[in-house]
């Protein structure tokens, strides 16, 4: 077989589009599970920190905080892992403030979302990039 | 049920009136995600708390539901506002159906 210029960059395009297959997919699911949280409300920004380490060298566990004063509930969604849902927390009247950690894991280097419904019904979002060196997903 | 289950709770032993304080929990609890395999290239079945919540004397303060992208043993640290001495009821609920429970008593100066 002989192998052109044209063809080589055709094969190349052909496996970049192929390895970057997997993310778009992930995403969808997460955009999924936002419009399901929002009922399809666009999550504005400001109001919520996510605190999430920049590097994470053990996926398994993976300390993360969010703060959003006057949610209602927050929901963490891992975009690259399997399934992305993470947790929900519902403030209840005696929480003191709207801060809440936990340790979650991480299959992947990948962004970490989280978006709080504030008490007037509005929406907001953080995101978050976690460099992962160990997935903790296990085999 | 899973074995060797233990709660730990840490709360202050008292507070004044109307302050916020930081509670943290944790549970030991494998929380397999249905994702591992075994040797043999079999799934192991998911098996996690799905559920935790904590009330003060009956009001709610947090109720957080878990995925199994929460790592084993779970941890969570938040923030009650205590204006009266009480009761704090901690409970996990097992995907099993079991139901861990811990309480533990916070007093007013």
């Amino acid at each position: 077989m002989n192998l052109t210029r044209r063809d080589t960059l055709l094969m190349a395009l052909g496996g970049a589009v192929v390895a970057a297959l997997p993310m778009p997919v992930f995403a969808a699911a997460t955009e999924d599970q936002i419009a399901e949280f929002t009922g399809g409300v666009e999550p504005g920004t400001g109001g919520i920190t996510l605190t999430a380490p920049e590097i994470a060298e053990n996926g398994n566990t993976v300390p993360i905080e969010v703060d959003a004063p006057g949610a209602v509930s927050i929901i963490i969604l891992a975009a690259g892992n399997p399934n992305p849902g993470v947790a929900t927390f519902n403030f209840g009247p005696l929480a003191g403030s709207h801060v809440a950690s936990t340790r979650i894991r991480l299959a992947g280097t990948q962004d970490v979302v989280a978006v709080a419904k504030m008490a007037d019904g509005s929406f907001v979002q953080a995101s978050q990039e976690v460099k992962v060196t160990i997935g903790g997903c296990g085999g | 049920m899973a074995e060797n289950v233990r709660p730990r709770v840490r709360v202050p032993a008292t507070v004044a009136a109307g302050e916020t304080i930081t509670i943290k929990t944790l549970i030991s609890h494998n929380m397999e995600s249905g994702q591992r395999k075994d040797g043999d290239g079999n799934v192991i079945p998911r098996s996690i708390i799905n559920r935790f919540t904590c009330d003060f004397n009956g009001q709610n303060v947090i109720d957080v539901t878990l995925e199994p992208a929460i790592s084993r043993n779970p941890f969570f640290e938040f923030q009650a506002t205590i204006s009266e001495s009480g009761t704090f009821q901690f409970t996990w609920y097992d995907d099993d159906g079991s139901v861990y429970e811990e309480q533990k008593e916070i007093a007013v100066e």
